[in-house]
C-alpha cells in the first residue's frame, strides 16, 4: 500500500456527485498538483482527506492507517495539515499563539518552551520571524496565507494539503511562495495541492492528477497532461464540429 | 510573588469585613460575592467559545431547589455535593447534546432550557408533591454563607487562571475564534467545550445552592427567574468577559447599582436593565478593561 491511498472515495450531496469513485496513490516525500476547472471537486476532494467532510463511500489511507470516518482533529493528529482556499486565520491570537495551535494540540502535543520554539521556527520558516507577537487580525492578504502555511508545517505533518495556497499573490510574491513550496519539497514532505497557476504547478510538481465532475481523468506527468486532450478539454469546453 | 500574594490579602481582608459590617452591608456583600462568582464562572466557558448562555439561571436554581429539597434530609455538605453533581449531570446532557449549536440557535436553546427546567419542577411539585413551594430551614449565618460564596469566587477565579495558562484555555480561544481551524489543528472540540461548560456549570449550580438559605421560602419562579441569567451576561461583558478579573470588575458596580435602583425605583428598574444592556453592547462591546486600553493606546499615539 501506497503512503498515501484513496480508493474509491465518493461524495455525495443529495443528487451531486461532488467526487464520484476518485482513486490515486501518493508516495512519501512526493509532491503532486491536483488540477481541474472550478466546481470539479477538488477542494471536496481535500476535504475528504482532512475530514472536513465524511466520506460517502470509499476509503483514505495514511501509511496504512485508515483515515476514513476518522473526526477532524484526530485526522490532523495522524499527521495531515492543510490550508484552506478562503484563508482562516485566528484574528484575535498572535502570530505566534497562531502557529503554536498545532504543536500544541497535534500529535506531537508540544508545550511551553518547545511549542513556542517550533512556532518561530516556522514563523521563520515563511518569513514572519519577528512579527510572532502582532496580533493575526492586522495582517495583510499575502501575510495571513504565510501564517496559514506556518501554521500547517508547525504541525509537523505527513502530509501537507494546499488549498490555492499560491493563488492572489502578486508575481514577486508568487516566486518566492513557488521557492518555498520548493524548500519544503526538497526537505521530503508529502504535498497535494491544489492549484490553479499552470507555471507553478509545472515548476513544483512532476505529477499531477485531474478532476473533472468529480471523476479524476488524468494521473500523469505534468508535461504529459497538460497536453492531454481530455484535460484541455476539461479546461477549455469540448471542440464541436458543428 | 505578588501576583499571588496581593490577591491573597484581599481575600483575607475581604474575608474579615463581616466583623465591622451591618447586617444590610453584609447582604450587599453576599450578593455582590454571588454575581462576582456567577459572572467569573459564566466567563469561564463563555468568555472565549462565545458561546452565550442564557442557562445560568437554570443551573443556579437547580442548586438552589436541590437544597430546598434535600435541606431537612442530608447535612449540609452532602447536600451541596448532591448540588454539584446535579448540576454536573445536567451540563454533561445538556452540552452532548447541544454545543455543536452556533451564534443564535445556542442562545435561544440556553434560555429555553432555563424556562423547560422551571416548568418541570413546577409540574412536578404542583402534581407529583403537591407542594409548590419549599422552605430552607438550614442553621447558617449571613456571614457563613458570604465566606461559602467568597470561597467559591476565589475559587472560581483561581481555576479560570489556572485555565489560562493551561492548554485548555488556548483551545478555548482557538474554538472562539474559528472552530474549523481548531479541529484541523487536532483539537477535539465536543470534549474541550464539554469540560469547561461542565466546569462552569456545576459552579453556578453551588453559587445556587450556597446562596438559596437566604431566600428562606424557595419555589420555581423565584430561583428560575431569568433576570438572573440577563445580569450575569451584562456583568461579564461590561468587565470584559475574556479577562481573568473581567467579570468582577462588571459585576460589582452593577450589582450595587441595581440595588439601589430596585429599592429607588421598584416599579421601574427592569427599564434600566434593558437600557444598560443596550450601552454595554454599543459602548464597549470588549469590556471596560479593553476599552480603557483603547483609549490609553490612542492618548499615547496622540502624545507622540
Amino acid at each position: 500500500m501506497s503512503f498515501l491511498q484513496i480508493d474509491k472515495a465518493v461524495k455525495q450531496f443529495g443528487g451531486l456527485r461532488a467526487v464520484d469513485g476518485v482513486s490515486f496513490a501518493m508516495e512519501r516525500g512526493e509532491i503532486v498538483g491536483l488540477l481541474g476547472p472550478n466546481g470539479s471537486g477538488k477542494t471536496t476532494l481535500i476535504n475528504l482527506i482532512s475530514g472536513a467532510l465524511p466520506t460517502t463511500s470509499g476509503a483514505i489511507h495514511l501509511n496504512g492507517q485508515n483515515l476514513t470516518g476518522l473526526r477532524r482533529d484526530r485526522i490532523a493528529r495522524e499527521g495531515v495539515a492543510r490550508t484552506f482556499q478562503l484563508v482562516r486565520i485566528l484574528p484575535s491570537l498572535s502570530l505566534r499563539e497562531n502557529v503554536m495551535i498545532p504543536a500544541v494540540f497535534g500529535r506531537k502535543a508540544h508545550w511551553g518552551a518547545e511549542a513556542e520554539r517550533i512556532a518561530s521556527a516556522a514563523l521563520d520558516r515563511v518569513g514572519l520571524a519577528g512579527r510572532a507577537m502582532t496580533a493575526a487580525g492586522d495582517l495583510t492578504y499575502i501575510d495571513q496565507k504565510r501564517l496559514e502555511l506556518a501554521r500547517a508545517l508547525a504541525a509537523e505533518p505527513e502530509v501537507l494539503l494546499l488549498d490555492e495556497w499560491l493563488a492572489g499573490l502578486n508575481p514577486t510574491e508568487l516566486r518566492d511562495g513557488v521557492a518555498l513550496i520548493g524548500d519544503l519539497k526538497a526537505q521530503g514532505l508529502t504535498i497535494l495541492m491544489v492549484e490553479h497557476i499552470i507555471d507553478a504547478v509545472r515548476a513544483l510538481c512532476p505529477r499531477v492528477v485531474v478532476m473533472n465532475s468529480g471523476q479524476l481523468i488524468a494521473d500523469e506527468a505534468t508535461e504529459v497532461a497538460l497536453g492531454d486532450p481530455r484535460v484541455i478539454a476539461a479546461y477549455l469546453g469540448e471542440e464541436s464540429d458543428a | 510573588m505578588m501576583r499571588i500574594i496581593l490577591p491573597l490579602a484581599g481575600l483575607v481582608l475581604l474575608a474579615l469585613l463581616p466583623l465591622w459590617l451591618s447586617d444590610y452591608g453584609l447582604g450587599l456583600m453576599v450578593g455582590a460575592a454571588t454575581y462576582v462568582t456567577l459572572a467569573s464562572a459564566w466567563a469561564l466557558f463563555s468568555g472565549h467559545t462565545h458561546y452565550v448562555s442564557l442557562a445560568t439561571v437554570a443551573f443556579y436554581g437547580i442548586g438552589a431547589y436541590t437544597v430546598a429539597v434535600l435541606n431537612e434530609v442530608l447535612p449540609y455538605p452532602l447536600v451541596l455535593m448532591v448540588a454539584g453533581a446535579m448540576g454536573a449531570g445536567l451540563a454533561l446532557i445538556v452540552g452532548l447534546s447541544t454545543l455543536r449549536l452556533k451564534g443564535v440557535y445556542f442562545v435561544i436553546f440556553s434560555f429555553g432550557l432555563a424556562e423547560l427546567i422551571r416548568q418541570l419542577i413546577t409540574w412536578y411539585e404542583v402534581n407529583v408533591t403537591g407542594t409548590l413551594g419549599r422552605y430552607i430551614f438550614l442553621e447558617i449565618t449571613t456571614a457563613g454563607i458570604y465566606w461559602q460564596m467568597l470561597g467559591l469566587g476565589a475559587l472560581t477565579l483561581a481555576l479560570t487562571a489556572w485555565i489560562h495558562r493551561n492548554r485548555l484555555g488556548l483551545a478555548l480561544r482557538v474554538i472562539g475564534d474559528d472552530e474549523a481551524v481548531a479541529a484541523h489543528s487536532g483539537i477535539h472540540l465536543a470534549r474541550v467545550k464539554l469540560i469547561a461548560f461542565v466546569l462552569s456549570a456545576v459552579i453556578l449550580t453551588l453559587a445556587g445552592a450556597i446562596t438559596s438559605p437566604r431566600y428562606v421560602y424557595v419555589e420555581p419562579s423565584i430561583v428560575f427567574n431569568p433576570t438572573v441569567s440577563f445580569l450575569t451576561v451584562i456583568m461579564a461583558l461590561l468587565g470584559g468577559a475574556n479577562r481573568l478579573c473581567g467579570p468582577m470588575l462588571g459585576a460589582v458596580p452593577l450589582f450595587l447599582l441595581f440595588e439601589w435602583l430596585s429599592a429607588h425605583f421598584p416599579d421601574s428598574y427592569p427599564i434600566f436593565l434593558g437600557l444598560m444592556f443596550i450601552a454595554v453592547v454599543f459602548v464597549l462591546p470588549n469590556g471596560v478593561i479593553a476599552g480603557v486600553e483603547t483609549l490609553r493606546h490612542k492618548l499615547r499615539e496622540a502624545r507622540s
